[in-house]
């Protein structure tokens, strides 16, 4: 009944299934709504969205399908050449549409095309029907799917009906405050995990009961252990500004994954290379410096270091004094990274840039040698590697 | 068997077709939601609404999967059989049933309400799959299989504070609570406060919603925080007057401290004026 709309909403790459499709079919068989196109939306969506990130994409394929289906009458759904039907109300952009807006040349070219085709559709809208009428632009009028969410001729007016529901977008802001994609990064970095037992005795020690029972001729005597628990203390070191900026997503990413994972995570921050200052909010960084010194002697050599950057500079700045392109520096960006290495048994540094583009960058590569190959794409396969590195400081990469 | 609301919540029309679509599929209800929009509110007024009884299971970062279903105290039956117990003898003495067996065990159809489960174990929400599909979970100590008698309502209600896996969520109906828009928002201050001079609470709103849109402000204040300045605008005896020149002057909102609960908010608030 409704399977164009559900392949829709799959192209449209909102996470839906057949299990999904079955069970609104079920609903509508149980007659759980009355028969109104408001109501079947509120039921639609409750069971096939499942995130508030896709509840607005949802509402804009949810018109675009829908629209005009309340003013029709079965008269002039008749007039209807099926073939127009089937052409245009499923004419949603893909993502090779979406492709296609950024070969037409950005904003400014695709407003133009907009209004051309607003125009057309008025001239058509005279002639035919009202279905017609409205789906034909549907790419790109009200209810295109752009990434920019350019959003003119809403049509409403002119059928002078009511805003419907969905077009009210209320969940619009939804869709870029939430927490995106951190589940995978969270299942990799769970893998760093050292247990240990501390805090309140809460679980039974069955070879100690045994034997302190045995010892008491028999009669129980229990003792009680503290659950183990994750103490891994991990320090991150990220690189921020300049050319960071274009990985500043999976970046932040990476960061409030591992936030929610270790309790013990220390975080600070530097540019391209380690030197003798951090700093903790980026904002007042030349206010609020921490001497790296001062990191080196505050956290104990059992602490896993992380260091995030794309190691992108000038070889300068890695090997010279005063290189650094910021501040006058006493001392050369690898003393400082040998130092690191030198307190920290364990330190891998996590790179945004792609793998395949990191022998074609000098700098890369020296501070590759610098971290003994224990560098890794940031990547959910990468941060799988760096874990591995991380609990075996022993293991030797080539 | 329908949900509307209840005289103290107002349901707005879109959740109370997922509570009831929920309810007569059979299938969970995940709600999300700002903080104070009245997601674990939801699971008490349902069962008030439909008359039935309420099972909670509050959910905390130590919590596992299996306290919701039973925990088998060894313990205590190692120490009673020292003592020669004649309980002993029947395992299903020591078992000790969590919210999920006592929902399923129930008589009638129960309510049960699955609170901020994102507070849990990141793989917490895995280990419940075949519970929430079939409605029945296997006791190895007494090696019995629990069937739920009547399958419960079950409202999971989540902060967002970790991600749900999708097999999960493909089991569930969700529901995102919206803010109210203002016509909600009187409706549910009038179930709350009747004696309310109409004035006011305009007044009120405005400035709660002004707050609301300010652009610098992270945590929003949201329905039962205007619910509490309400009630402190009354017992302090403010006059519409006074905030009148709230509004109209610029100045800052009496008991501010109510509606923004963070130290930041309140700075942005006050560089303002």
């Amino acid at each position: 009944m409704f399977i164009d709309f559900f392949l829709i909403l799959k192209n449209n790459k909102i996470p839906v299934s057949i299990q999904e499709y079955l069970t609104l079919l079920e609903a509508l068989d149980k007659e759980v709504i009355e028969y109104n196109v408001d109501d079947f939306y509120f039921l639609s969506r409750t069971i096939l969205v499942k995130s508030e990130e896709h509840l607005d994409l949802f509402d804009q394929l949810f018109g675009a399908y829908f629209k005009g289906i309340e003013t029709i009458n079965s008269e002039e759904f008749m007039n209807i050449p099926e073939e127009w039907l089937r052409k245009n109300s499923v004419r949603l952009m893909s993502s090779e549409d979406m492709e296609k807006i950024k070969a037409m040349g950005g904003l400014d070219k695709l407003l133009e095309r907009i209004k051309e085709l607003l125009k057309e559709q008025k001239e058509r809208h005279e002639g035919g029907g009202k279905w017609i009428g409205t789906g034909g632009t549907s790419p790109f009028g009200a209810y295109g799917y752009n990434p920019e969410g350019i959003r003119i001729g809403q049509d409403e007016s002119r059928h002078r009906r009511a805003v419907k529901v969905w077009d009210k977008r209320t969940f619009k802001n939804l869709r870029d405050d939430v927490e995106l994609e951190t589940r995978n990064m969270k299942m990799a970095l769970k893998r760093l995990r050292v247990l240990s037992r501390e805090g309140v005795a809460e679980e039974i020690d069955l070879d100690k009961t045994i034997t302190k029972t045995s010892k008491n001729g028999g009669m129980l005597e229990i003792e009680m252990v503290p659950q183990k628990k994750n103490t891994v203390k991990v320090l991150l070191l990220l690189d921020i500004g300049g050319s960071m900026d274009d990985h500043i997503e999976l970046c932040s990413q990476l960061f409030s994954a591992a936030k929610f994972e270790f309790k013990h995570l220390e975080f600070f921050y530097f540019h391209n290379c380690l030197y003798e200052y951090l700093w903790k909010n980026n904002v007042r960084r030349w206010e609020e410096r921490v001497n790296t010194y001062d990191i080196l002697n505050t956290f104990n050599s059992d602490y896993k270091v992380i260091l995030v950057g794309d190691a992108s500079m000038s070889p300068y700045e890695i090997l010279f004094k005063q290189g650094a392109v910021e501040h006058y520096n006493e001392e050369a960006g690898k003393v400082w990274m040998e130092r690191l290495k030198k307190q920290f048994e364990a330190v891998v540094w996590l790179n945004p840039v792609p793998k395949e583009e990191w022998k074609y960058v000098q700098s890369i590569e020296m501070i590759r040698n610098i971290v003994e190959n224990k560098m890794f794409p940031l990547t959910i396969k990468g941060i799988e590697e760096a874990i591995v590195a991380l609990k075996n400081p022993k293991l030797v990469y080539q | 068997m329908q949900f509307k609301g209840t005289e103290n919540y107002i349901a707005s029309r879109d959740l109370s077709i997922a509570v009831n679509a929920a309810i007569q599929l059979e299938k969970p209800l995940l709600i999300k939601g700002e903080p104070g929009t009245g997601k674990t509110l939801l699971a008490y007024e349902i069962a008030k609404a439909l008359n039935k009884k309420l099972f909670t299971w509050h959910i905390k970062s130590t919590t596992t999967a299996q306290q919701g279903l039973y925990e088998y105290d060894a313990v205590s039956r190692l120490r009673d059989s020292q003592l020669g117990e004649e309980k002993i003898n029947d395992i299903s003495n020591y078992i000790i049933k969590g919210q999920l067996w006592e929902a399923f065990e129930a008589d009638e159809q129960v309510v049960l309400l699955i609170d901020e489960i994102d507070k849990a174990d990141i793989e917490f929400p895995n280990d419940l799959l075949l519970e929430l599909d079939k409605m029945e979970f296997y006791c190895y100590e007494t090696k019995k299989t629990i069937h739920a008698k009547y399958r419960p309502i079950i409202i999971i209600t989540s902060n967002n504070e970790k991600e749900l896996p999708d097999a999960f969520l493909r089991r569930c109906f969700f529901h995102y609570i919206t803010f109210p828009d203002r016509a909600t928002l009187k409706e549910i201050i009038d179930v709350h406060y009747d004696k309310l001079e109409e004035d006011l609470v305009q007044r009120a709103m405005d400035i709660f919603y002004k707050l609301r849109d300010n652009r610098g402000i992270k945590k929003k204040p949201s329905t039962s925080e205007i619910i509490d300045w309400l009630k402190l605008l009354m017992i302090g005896k403010i006059t519409t007057q006074e905030l009148d020149e709230v509004k109209n002057h610029g100045r800052i909102p009496p008991y501010l401290g109510a509606l923004l609960k963070n130290e930041k908010d309140k700075e942005v608030v006050f560089r303002g004026h």
